[in-house]
């Protein structure tokens, strides 16, 4: 017992502690005219928003591919099944070189979207593509149990009932799915918020335009402007104590919702 | 689970045929057109090998693009063999600080009650959703020169930053949760009774726990270790913040693939990514294989 707590205050409690403390030594007003500066508000802007956008994309693609390996029998579905841990398991730094080498113009995808005119790489597209790359597993891990012991009897009766198959989807199904995937969804978007690794070699990481927050961050620390990166950093890590703390309300909602069988 | 009981009666066969057709019609309740279920699976399929299987399959492509010979001289590079030497070194720290530290925690919260246990959990689960560069700058914070404790460290000639207990630290911060979040569903599950059976025959609390608790998660316990040494091998964000990027001194495998590919060095830096991205499939697999330990051993509990 006092072992786990002066461990966890070792390795967790007191380097967070330092971070908030650092934070305190900033005025209120230099707290805000770090977060309020062109760069700064940009670089939240881009790691947000595209987190925001690519979780959104999870969460469609994600659904089709659990409702695909739950649901349907096709050759290869054990593997694709194991294929989606694959983004959780390869270092971020390889899937970041991969990706760009994909996606540059001369590279498989990225020479015939380039004759297409859209230019992936070193553009915030390229952001967005890691983000979704690295989301994925977070929405089919979340929703796959959930929809795996999903009670049949509820759909056939809707069904027997006179619903067709989309009503029952969308008013049966989708319902009883709902804290998973939302759970889901927040996973992917705080993992896509605070990636670093696989996004910054497709970045193209030009200030106020594919620079993403936690860039920014390494970027001000190597300037040795530890204030700025101390700010930017407790505003992420205040993010994703909301995050944490969302999803750990919306399990105990799923739980109270769903009658254990 | 009235059907389940309805089916174990023994039936005529025209109740057979009936209840055949019963489960036919039921079928169709709970399916989609052919043409919908092709499209979702083909759907999922593309994008599955578009953004998960083609990033993999270029890794090796690019590795081996110059011939087989590059790609091993790139691997016997002695910086490239310096970085291999680091990570494991760092890795195998952190995997046993979080071992140890992974099987108290886990004891402490399934076996006993007290206050505060879900912050305590929260807690344990915060570095996975902390991003790992903010991972690195909180070390910078407390050992930089800058930092709270880099004066003492310097006055006493103690390197943590831009060195191995540096890198060692970041990585444990960042893969704390790993072995405890694998065991502390398992020994919920699993109870007390057991110990306290042995506790009562008179086995001390060390007996207890490697004779009867430790046999009963061996198998969880490996998955966490599998995990933890995989993302400790891997990471990124953290170590690359802490390590200062010392040629041939404190670069791991990752941190030499962006100094190679930086230089425009691609097949070394494809090279080493190339084992790193075979580290993660052989942890996929033997992931794979243990969880089918685990269900086998929870379906052999629930008996």
């Amino acid at each position: 017992m006092g072992l786990t707590l002066s461990w966890l205050s070792v390795i967790i409690l007191i380097p967070l502690a330092g971070l908030f403390l650092k934070s305190l030594e900033l005025s209120p007003e230099q707290f805000w005219n770090i977060l309020s500066s062109r760069r700064t508000l940009n670089a939240l802007r881009v790691s947000f928003g595209l987190a925001f956008a690519a979780a959104c994309v999870n969460l469609v693609m994600g659904s089709i591919i659990v409702w695909a390996l739950v649901r349907y029998r096709f050759p290869g579905r054990r593997l694709f099944d194991a294929i989606v841990d694959v983004p959780f398991a390869l270092p971020t730094a390889v899937a970041g070189v991969a990706l760009t080498a994909l996606f540059a113009e001369k590279g498989w995808l990225g020479a015939p979207l380039a004759a297409l005119g859209i230019k992936v790489a070193f553009t915030p597209l390229g952001i967005f593509v890691a983000m979704i790359f690295i989301g994925i597993p977070f929405v089919v891990r979340t929703v796959q149990p959930v929809l795996q012991d999903l009670d049949v009897e509820i759909e056939e009766a809707a069904g027997s009932l006179g619903a067709s198959r989309w009503q029952t989807i969308i008013r049966v199904i989708l319902p009883s799915l709902a804290p998973a995937l939302l759970t889901g969804l927040a996973l992917a978007f705080a993992r896509a918020v605070g990636e670093y690794g696989s996004v910054i070699f497709i970045a193209g990481n030009l200030p106020n335009v594919s620079e993403i927050a936690p860039l920014l961050i390494v970027i001000r620390l190597s300037e040795f402007r530890y204030a700025d990166a101390t700010a930017i950093a407790v505003v992420m890590l205040v993010v994703s104590f909301v995050i944490i703390f969302a999803v750990n309300r919306l399990q105990r909602w799923a739980q109270s919702r769903i009658p254990v069988r | 689970m009235t059907m389940q009981i309805a089916d174990s009666v023994s039936l005529s066969p025209s109740e057979a045929k009936a209840r055949a057709h019963a489960a036919a019609a039921r079928d169709n309740l709970r399916t989609e057109p052919r043409a919908v279920r092709i499209v979702i699976i083909a759907l999922a399929m593309i994008f599955l090998s578009v953004f998960v299987v083609l990033p993999l399959v270029v890794v090796f492509a690019q590795a081996l693009s110059k011939g087989f010979l590059a790609y091993l001289s790139a691997l016997a590079d002695p910086e490239a063999l310096s970085a291999i030497r680091l990570t494991l070194l760092v890795a195998a720290i952190s995997v046993g600080l979080n071992l140890v530290f992974g099987l108290v925690a886990s004891w402490a919260i399934t076996k006993f009650e007290f206050p505060g246990k879900t912050f305590l959990i929260t807690l344990i689960d915060l570095p996975f959703s902390v991003s790992p560069v903010i991972s690195g700058l909180v070390f910078v914070l407390l050992f930089g020169a800058q930092g709270y404790f880099g004066g003492w460290l310097r006055d006493h000639d103690i390197q943590i930053l831009f060195a191995v207990p540096g890198i060692a630290l970041a990585t444990t911060f960042v893969t704390f949760p790993f072995v405890a979040r694998a065991l502390i569903p398992l020994m919920q599950e699993q109870g007390t009774q057991e110990e306290e059976a042995a506790i009562s025959l008179g086995a001390s609390g060390l007996q207890t726990f490697f004779r009867v608790t430790l046999p009963n998660i061996k198998w969880g316990v490996l998955y966490g270790v599998l995990l933890c040494n995989a993302r400790a091998m891997g990471e990124f964000g953290a170590v690359s913040v802490v390590s200062g990027h010392i040629r041939g001194e404190t670069n791991t495998m990752p941190l030499l693939v962006e100094i190679l590919y930086n230089e425009y060095q691609f097949v070394a830096a494809f090279a080493i990514a190339s084992l790193l991205a075979m580290l993660a499939l052989i942890t996929l697999i033997a992931k794979t294989v243990l969880e089918r330990h685990l269900d086998e051993g929870q379906d052999g509990n629930d008996h």
